[in-house]
């Protein structure tokens, strides 16, 4: 009836892994609690759960992203403070199978729990009103993928009470992964974890492309498109291609553990390598997805806050289509050491170093935009310029393990630990950050605290050295990843300063809790009345902040790069249109909520082997697809009249905005 | 995947509009289908040789009967562009039985599949009798799954025509399931060109 699943798997001897259990429910149970205090389940679920507006939906995503970064968070202060006490003789306060599957859930939570999320709903958030959209091209599918990341990542977070989590590492290595060498349901979670959240960012490339591609405003040519939508295009071209090879690997490999076939085991002609080579050959492309759309916010922010247009455009859309086809020719070099021979090694190592041109044509683009700028040092920006220093430090590491014969003295080192941090928190975590706060006026209405802000990126910057730089030089040293202990003494102040960056990087995270609580108590005096908060150059800022449902009551024509900067130059930004017209938009339904809790269920049926439920879990998905397809009409009109409204209510905000003002450089009001 | 945002742009997009996105969307969803069969061609190409000690191709192929299974497939692919044409000139009754005969001919498909399936099985060359075995069961069943949901569509599309008849959103339904039959048609020609003719050779 419950499979392999009995009350026996709740780790009750652990009392870390209770406490953990305790605090997540705790949380859920406060803010379920809240809610119903507030009476606020009416509102969240008209205007939240069943939304299929692309701006709430991408306010979800990063909501999700942020949670999902304090169990991440969390996760590395476990490894860091092991670690600086499992030194000589002493054994720490993990056991060691509790620490394998920190680390392993540490990997895949940040990558495709939080990275994912985050760039999603960036994407979701700014792309349809940058091209001049009113939403994206199937919003009902948008919300499904949302809801499918969702019903992901509950699945990690319910292997923290019932069962466990994959002690197998983040790319879970056949055939450690196989059945033999782990019979529990650890790695079951993993693969379901990552196969249901990896089906919603399938669904997310598919709507994006067809968005960028089929829905952007008139006149807008591609070479006219702001940076950001054409880096979400490119990460879309990558996952459609990447994420397939996943879903396929993941599917082997449950075939291998469900069914005792032999694809990846070591007998009757299994292959190990077929596994390892499949799942980089989506795990390369992987980084560079969750890195692009981050390139974009800085190429975004560099020039908004040096009032200037993007040096170099041309040559960083190109450059961006060089990485995109690149990323797909580099997966060996994870794993030089498997002995393909010096053929292979060269080929995959040049084609690895050839990356740090299109990169570097980047960096520079970015260091002309701001020459001769007129910088403005907000927040946004001190990511940026964080991002530039530190990134271009974890690009030459990059560079440097590309040479096979230096890779295989550091391979599977600290050394590999510090290049990818370097370049995943200072490029992709810092591009992240830098959007959430030049976006959050216009997704929420009201500016973050800069001060806050400025204090959480000095700790994050420090806190970032002090934990990665010590691992460089480890790495050097000979400690290899993933040590439960060690007995080398050499090792340990190192590890004890890397923990102190630890501790550093969770008071950055703390000031960023802070600013978060204080902006929202602030919100009345720090409100963004005019819906451009920094004198922005692209579309999504010429609407009011938030933007109302259908994004712009009249699509705007485009003809030229940094197309609302054009018209407010040309004094046309705010001009009235002659009338209004009527307004199709979609309509709520629960339809996706549905379809995830659904996926959930059949994930959690095929950890624990209850087959009953993974088979109902895969009707009800079956039933909901049919069932909404029978629904021609998923819209309701908005009536002209309506949207007068709104917007003779938007140019009264703008008309007290500008009276109070004072004139911004470089347009007439 | 099938709702898509009923004519969100008003005005100038129509409902043409919004089916002409959903049949550029379905295109892209193929190629991400198309890499994730490729995923299991290259597999099937990397482990397909590793009998271990176990049956080959030619041991357990029957080209005769596979031919049989082939022309199923083929002929119902046929009779969709039969289909088509009729729903392009609106009519819905010869579009229902067309539809009933391409989902008999996938049925007769998907049986004689497991007719297959089992009678290697009975003889002994289960799917975990060896990586070869391993990769041919898989590369064939996932084909075959996508059949049999592409059967399941069917009967869902042929319950809308014959209720709703041949409005914009049916036929934009019935294009994208055509295309996906279609696609199913020229894997099956890769899966019968690579899998049995290479292993009967």
């Amino acid at each position: 009836m419950f499979g392999k699943l009995s009350l026996s798997v709740i780790p009750f001897h652990d009392p870390i892994v209770m406490g953990a259990v305790g605090g997540a429910t705790l949380a859920a149970v406060v803010i379920l609690a809240l809610i119903t205090r507030y009476r606020k389940w009416t509102y969240l679920w008209r205007e939240w759960v069943t939304s299929l507006d692309h701006k709430r939906i991408g306010v979800m995503y990063v909501i999700l992203a942020l949670v999902m970064l304090l169990r991440g968070l969390s996760d590395s202060i476990l490894m860091r403070s092991q670690q600086a006490f499992a030194a000589g003789g002493s054994m720490g306060y993990l056991g060691p199978d509790h620490f394998n599957q920190i680390f392993s859930a540490h990997g895949s939570i940040m990558i495709v729990f939080m990275a994912m999320p985050f760039l999603v709903g960036l994407m979701n958030i700014v792309v349809p009103p940058q091209i001049g959209a009113r939403d994206v091209a199937f919003p009902f599918m948008n919300s499904v993928s949302l809801w499918l990341t969702v019903a992901g990542a509950l699945l990690v977070m319910v292997s923290l009470g019932l069962g466990e989590f994959s002690k197998a590492g983040w790319s879970g290595y056949t055939s450690l992964t196989g059945k033999q060498f782990s019979p529990d349901v650890g790695v079951d979670y993993w693969i379901w974890a990552f196969q249901i959240a990896g089906a919603g960012s399938i669904l997310t490339s598919i709507n994006f492309l067809v968005t960028i591609i089929r829905m952007r405003a008139p006149g807008m040519r591609l070479m006219q498109m702001p940076m950001f939508t054409w880096t979400t295009l490119f990460t879309s071209i990558l996952m459609v291609f990447a994420f397939p090879v996943l879903t396929a690997a993941l599917f082997l490999l449950t075939l291998d553990r469900l069914l005792g076939m032999h694809f990846f085991t070591n007998e009757l002609g299994g292959n190990m390598m077929m596994y390892v080579n499949l799942f980089w050959t989506w795990g390369h492309p992987e980084v560079y997805i969750v890195v692009l759309p981050a390139f974009g916010v800085f190429s975004e922010v560099v020039s908004t806050f040096s009032g200037k247009r993007l040096f170099g455009y041309t040559s960083m859309v190109y450059a961006t289509a060089g990485i995109t086809i690149l990323s797909f020719t580099v997966w060996v070099h994870h794993f030089f050491t498997m002995g393909a021979g010096p053929a292979v090694n060269i080929f995959f190592g040049i084609a690895t170093m050839l990356i740090a041109i299109p990169t570097g044509v980047k960096i520079y683009n970015w260091l002309f935009t701001m020459y001769r700028g007129r910088i403005r040092f907000a927040t946004p920006m001190y990511w940026t310029l964080g991002f530039l220093m530190t990134f271009t430090i974890g690009g030459m590491a990059g560079v440097l393990l590309a040479s096979p014969p230096a890779d295989y003295v550091v391979h599977n080192s600290l050394f590999v630990i510090a290049h990818f941090h370097n370049v995943l928190i200072a490029g992709t975590l810092f591009g992240f950050f830098a959007g959430y706060s030049y976006w959050f006026p216009k997704a929420t209405g009201f500016r973050l605290d800069e001060k806050w802000g400025k204090r959480a990126f000095w700790c994050w910057l420090t806190g970032f050295y002090l934990a990665f730089m010590p691992l460089y030089l480890l790495g050097f040293m000979g400690m290899p990843r993933r040590m439960h202990h060690y007995v080398n003494p050499a090792w340990h102040p190192w590890l004890i300063v890397a923990a102190g960056g630890t501790a550093m990087i969770l008071m950055g995270v703390l000031f960023q809790a802070i600013q978060l609580a204080v902006s929202i108590k602030h919100r009345h005096s720090s409100r963004d009345l005019t819906g451009d908060p920094w004198n922005g150059r692209t579309l999504e800022w010429a609407t009011s902040s938030p933007p109302p449902p259908y994004n712009f009551a009249k699509i705007p024509d485009v003809n030229g790069i940094d197309a609302f900067m054009d018209m407010k130059e040309k004094g046309t930004a705010y001009r009235e249109p002659d009338r209004y017209d009527d307004i199709s938009m979609p309509e709520n339904t629960a339809c996706g909520l549905i379809i995830g809790i659904a996926a959930f269920v059949l994930g959690f049926g095929m950890v624990w082997h209850i087959w009953w439920l993974a088979i109902l879990g895969t009707l009800v998905i079956v039933f909901t697809v049919i069932v909404r397809s029978w629904n021609d009409d998923t819209g309701y009109t908005m009536p002209a009249a309506e949207v007068e409204g709104i917007e003779s209510r938007r140019r009264e905000l703008l008309a007290s905005a500008f009276a109070h003002a004072e004139p911004k450089e470089g347009y007439e009001q | 995947m099938r709702n898509p945002a009923a004519a969100i742009q008003t005005g100038e997009h129509s409902g043409h509009e919004t089916a002409s996105n959903q049949a550029f969307g379905f295109w892209i969803y193929i190629m991400s289908d198309l890499v994730l069969f490729s995923v299991l061609f290259a597999t099937f190409a990397v482990v397909g040789g590793n009998y271990a000690g176990g049956p080959r191709g030619k041991d357990i192929f029957d080209l005769p009967y596979l031919f049989g299974e082939t022309m199923l497939l083929l002929m119902s692919s046929t009779v969709f562009g039969l289909a088509t044409l009729a729903a392009q000139a609106g009519r819905r009754r010869a579009v229902l039985w067309r539809l009933a005969i391409i989902f008999l001919l996938g049925l007769g498909f998907i049986a004689m599949e497991i007719g297959e399936f089992r009678g290697m099985i009975l003889a002994g060359n289960r799917p975990e009798r060896s990586a070869f075995l391993s990769a041919f069961f898989t590369l064939v069943g996932t084909h075959g799954v996508h059949v049999l949901l592409g059967l399941v569509w069917m009967a869902a599309m042929m319950c809308q025509i014959s209720v709703r008849g041949l409005t914009v959103p049916v036929r934009s339904r019935l294009a994208r399931l055509g295309m996906f039959w279609h696609f199913l048609d020229i894997l099956w020609i890769g899966i019968f060109s690579i899998v049995y003719l290479m292993g009967v050779a």
